[in-house]
């Protein structure tokens, strides 16, 4: 009979563990200065100063991110993970932490929100989705998305006056937690197929002999929770719904954060455990997610549904780059993930902009006439908008190329065709925005404050990552390869590295 | 050696001229007069350069010149390449030419949004530019979808009454055609690494790319179906007549003179010059859709009570002499569908600044709401039999070249297509002279029309070049042939090859 000798029972944490995880300390830090800092400044000047302690607080988490990757390797008993990899998505998602809070920054004033917990709450948030890109351990992994989740509940109900925004949150909640709870089966069900609930032991354990069934539905099972968490379709229900009441910045955080830590976990499993028939189940969802999400977003007249809609589509573009070869797809994924951001963050942080005190203004028809009335916003959000139909010189178009490239690689060329067919469908709702801001006169004048300082500094920010993403994509491009093909050597070279697979005590 | 340095950089500095006017343009403050001269500085000047490839091109010499090849991004494998031969010379030329005679004859009639207006044509001519000089495909690629976004927003807030409509639609029909191609791009990168044309024509004429011939069909569908609803090829041509009557003048003016070649171009290039086989297998479909498209059109264009949609349906027709020639693959049907092409832009667009004159006075195109125009504006009844006669196909001006040519080479292929073809040739001087005749002659049935002003200086600026150059090329042809018969000889190699693989040597 083997013993079971839990491998952390050796060596207590050293300094390295720690330095691995630097950035999710930092934040975690800044996000309780922020929460006890919060009572004791007056409501008035408190807002701004707990914003700016928040950005500071992303800075420093972008700072830590560059001493954690001096240090790759594992940390905490093979738990964590640093690599290529797991860096990009930490500077992606902390990037879009910060330019969140710039474009919450004056938000919170004009919706008379207080801002004490939000600021807290979206790095908390931000704590667990680096988790999630950097855990190699699929009930680490579970704990993160729950960091990761419970905090963006919780921001989507902020807007607590409105009944829209509680019933978001509470549709959010629920069905977020049912999600949840299909994730946290399928890691049991792993546990009972492979004993292990280390990616990289399950790996080797499917690898070294007949996959059993159990495997196939733990997959499944997993599949389906996170496939909630991007908004992959048949999961994309809620979508619609909670874009709509959730508060406009809140939206954008939550329609790029989350979904690109729950697509970075999916490629981690999705390529490390390289399940026969994986093609098969992302194939379907991928082209469902495309026609659906933009089927459904061409009939929508409330801007924020119909960037919802098309973020479902957009999770589908991104699955695309699953179904491909592991190297290629997670490279074009990695790269999407980030363009996609850049795009969707700098839409949302107009249209949260322009949507004015309690959001009155968030319909197709608002939008008349804004080319004329500020022109300079109107241009940004043109762009952004060309880059979610894929125009070139965006980041957009060479994300959407570089995916559908793996795909022909991969010779998925139905796939390729449903999606390059569902771009072309797609680019009608973005023009029809477009077509409302520069060929109509409006009829009443929507009132436009001037852009603030911090909502440009963001808007900027989004703007450089999309045309440089788009203009200048080789070094992006070559990080991401890089990182994924790290990535895909690492799962085979990590078998003979790791221990091996505990077998489980015959009396449990 | 000053001019071989100028020639590695000259098409870089050709296509992005116009980019950097459209550019600086964004920083001028909102002064007008100021705004059009600059436009007009800028777009003469982009003239001037592009003349330099012209003057320094080595005609006998087959294959790529001016070649510039960088590269842009390592993995994909994607180049900065540029390079032109004797088909993409003159199409550079053609759009440079254009261009300021579109600021020209837009001088007046634009008064709102004059600095938008403006960048948006030099930015549309910087992506027109590209779309002809670029030999890599992910580049051709992303300057062929960058000419929608400036073309849908001058057809969109320039426009006329249904606008939007047009803007739209010319957008979608675009859009979708060239998501095929971008498949076949993707499936040719992926079997043979490169996005380079004169590699990847190498490696299909040598048999290099595995599954190739399984593939070919569908990838030559892929780009077939893009360029086919740019030319427009009957049945895709249904958004022309839209796009061109809601369009602002310089808009159809760029739209039928340059925008519409991108499609035969592309055909001529990518669909020849990649898949001979297969273009040679689909030759008798094709060919019957241009010939429909060529009478259609002219039918159509012969009932239209409205000016501009006449001329929109004239370029249908037109424009399927260029498919005919192109699919009929001899030289002589070649070179007259590059001379076609060439004439057709500077005669449509020539006729498009000519109906937007009458438009900017009366504010309609219907003909019925004129007649006997001849009378009070006599230098623009001019001007318009001049341009009227060049699109008809009159000897000694330039439609007649590359209209004989073309025909004689659809003789060559099949007399029937020659036959049909050459129907088209009476119904458009039907059509043209007849509306001709029912705006000019006889007596002013409107008495609006009797205090018409005629000319004015700006617009004659802009008509006079067109008119010269119609003449020009119907003088001496030999200027463009001389450059284009090289090209057209080295496209059709692949076919002398085709035939002798089948026939034996």
């Amino acid at each position: 009979m083997v013993t079971f000798v839990p491998a952390f029972s050796h060596t207590l944490p050293q300094g390295a563990d720690y330095v691995r995880i630097l950035p999710e300390i930092v934040l975690s830090v800044f996000g309780m200065i922020v929460m006890v800092l919060e009572p004791l400044l007056d409501e008035k000047t408190g807002q701004k100063i707990l914003g700016l302690i928040a950005l500071v607080g992303t800075l420093a988490g972008i700072g830590a991110t560059w001493f954690m990757a001096q240090s790759p390797g594992l940390a905490f008993w093979n738990m964590v993970q640093v690599d290529g990899f797991s860096v990009f998505f930490h500077i992606l998602l902390i990037a879009i932490a910060a330019v969140v809070i710039l474009s919450s920054y004056e938000y919170m004033a004009v919706q008379r929100i207080r801002a004490g917990e939000y600021y807290a709450l979206i790095l908390f948030g931000v704590v667990g989705m680096t988790l999630m890109s950097s855990a190699i351990e699929l009930v680490l992994i579970f704990i993160a998305l729950e960091i990761s989740s419970i905090s963006t509940y919780v921001l989507v109900g902020f807007r607590r006056h409105e009944a829209a925004s509680a019933e978001a949150s509470l549709k959010y909640f629920l069905l977020g937690s049912f999600a949840t709870a299909f994730f946290l089966y399928g890691v049991a069900l792993m546990f009972g197929a492979t004993g292990s609930t280390n990616v990289d032991q399950i790996y080797g354990t499917l690898q070294a002999g007949p996959i059993p069934l159990l495997a196939f539905g733990a997959v499944a099972f997993m599949f389906v929770g996170l496939g909630f968490k991007v908004a992959a379709a048949p999961f994309h229900i809620w979508t619609p719904d909670v874009y709509e009441g959730a508060p406009a910045p809140i939206v954008g955080f939550m329609s790029t954060a989350p979904k690109a830590a729950a697509f970075a976990v999916l490629l981690r499993i999705v390529f490390a455990i390289n399940m026969p028939g994986r093609p098969w189940l992302i194939w379907v969802s991928a082209a469902l997610s495309m026609t659906l999400g933009n089927v459904g977003a061409l009939v929508q007249n409330n801007v924020k549904r119909l960037l919802a809609y098309s973020s479902i589509a957009h999770a589908g573009y991104l699955l695309v780059a699953f179904a491909g070869a592991p190297g290629l797809g997670t490279s074009a994924a990695m790269f999407y993930s980030a363009a996609y951001a850049a795009m969707n963050l700098g839409a949302f942080a107009v249209v949260s902009h322009f949507a004015n005190a309690g959001e009155r203004y968030v319909t197709l028809e608002d939008y008349e006439g804004l080319g004329r009335s500020s022109p300079l916003l109107a241009a940004m959000l043109t762009i952004f908008l060309l880059s979610l139909i894929g125009i070139p010189m965006t980041g957009g178009f060479f994300a959407k190329f570089y995916v559908f490239s793996a795909a022909v690689k991969a010779n998925l060329i139905w796939l390729t065709i449903i999606g390059v067919l569902n771009s072309g469908v797609g680019a009608y709702y973005y023009l029809r925005i477009i077509v409302m801001m520069y060929m109509r006169e409006s009829p009443k004048e929507v009132p436009v404050t001037p852009v603030p300082f911090a909502l440009g500094l963001a808007l900027g920010t989004c703007l450089a990552a999309t045309l440089y993403l788009g203009i200048f994509p080789s070094r992006v491009l070559q990080y991401t390869q890089g990182a994924a093909e790290q990535l895909v050597q690492e799962a085979p070279a990590d078998i003979p590295r790791s221990a091996p697979v505990p077998a489980l005590p015959a009396s449990l | 050696m000053r001019t071989d340095d100028l020639s590695s950089i000259i098409l870089t500095l050709v296509t992005f001229a116009p980019l950097a006017g459209g550019l600086l343009l964004m920083l001028l403050p909102r002064r007008d007069r100021d705004i059009r001269i600059f436009a007009l500085v800028i777009s003469l000047l982009t003239f001037v350069l592009s003349l330099h490839l012209p003057v320094y091109f080595h005609r006998a010499r087959t294959g790529f010149q001016y070649e510039i090849d960088r590269q842009w991004v390592s993995t994909p494998n994607i180049h900065y390449h540029m390079g032109v031969d004797g088909i993409s010379l003159w199409l550079v030329v053609l759009t440079t030419f254009l261009t300021p005679l579109c600021v020209l004859i837009s001088w007046q009639s634009i008064h709102e949004r004059v600095k938008e207006f403006f960048i948006l044509l030099l930015i549309l001519e910087t992506a027109l530019i590209g779309v002809f000089t670029s030999l890599d495909l992910f580049l051709f690629y992303f300057f062929w979808e960058s000419t929608l976004i400036p073309m849908a927003l001058l057809i969109g807030i320039f426009g006329h009454e249904r606008k939007v409509y047009a803007a739209v639609k010319f957008f979608m029909y675009t859009m979708i055609g060239s998501v095929f191609m971008l498949a076949a791009i993707l499936w040719l990168y992926a079997h043979t690494g490169s996005f380079d044309f004169v590699v990847i024509r190498e490696q299909i004429m040598s048999g290099a790319v595995v599954k190739f011939p399984a593939a070919a069909q569908w990838l030559f569908l892929g780009f077939f179906l893009a360029f086919a609803v740019k030319v427009p090829l009957f049945p895709f041509h249904t958004w022309l007549p839209d796009a061109h009557v809601e369009a602002p003048t310089a808009g159809s003016v760029l739209l039928a003179g340059v925008l519409l070649k991108m499609g035969t171009y592309g055909l001529l290039r990518f669909n020849l010059g990649l898949f001979p086989e297969q273009a040679r297998r689909n030759a008798p479909w094709i060919m019957t859709l241009a010939l429909i498209g060529i009478i259609y059109g002219a039918l159509v264009a012969m009932v239209q009570p409205n000016l501009k949609k006449l001329v929109a349906y004239s370029s249908v027709s037109h424009l399927g002499f260029v498919v005919l020639g192109i699919f009929s693959f001899t030289q002589a049907g070649l070179s007259g569908a590059m001379f076609v092409m060439l004439a057709h832009g500077i005669s449509t667009g020539g006729l498009f600044m000519l109906t937007g004159i009458l438009h900017e006075r009366r504010h309609t195109y219907e003909i019925s709401e004129f007649g006997g125009l001849a009378a009070p504006m006599p230098v623009y009844a001019a001007s318009y039999l001049v341009i009227v006669l060049a699109s008809a196909g009159l000897p000694l001006l330039n439609g007649f070249i590359g209209e004989f040519l073309v025909l004689s080479g659809a003789f060559q292929d099949k007399a029937v297509y020659g036959i049909l073809g050459a129907t088209g040739v009476i119904w458009s001087s039907v059509y043209l002279l007849w509306m001709y005749q029912r705006v000019f002659y006889g007596k002013v049935t409107h008495p609006v029309n009797d205090s018409l002003r005629d000319m004015s200086g700006f617009e004659e600026l802009a008509i006079w070049p067109c008119a010269a150059a119609a003449l020009v090329m119907g003088v001496a042809p030999i200027l463009w042939l001389g450059a284009i018969d090289p090209a057209v000889r080295a496209a059709l190699t692949p076919f002398a090859q085709v035939v002798s693989r089948v026939v034996g040597p």
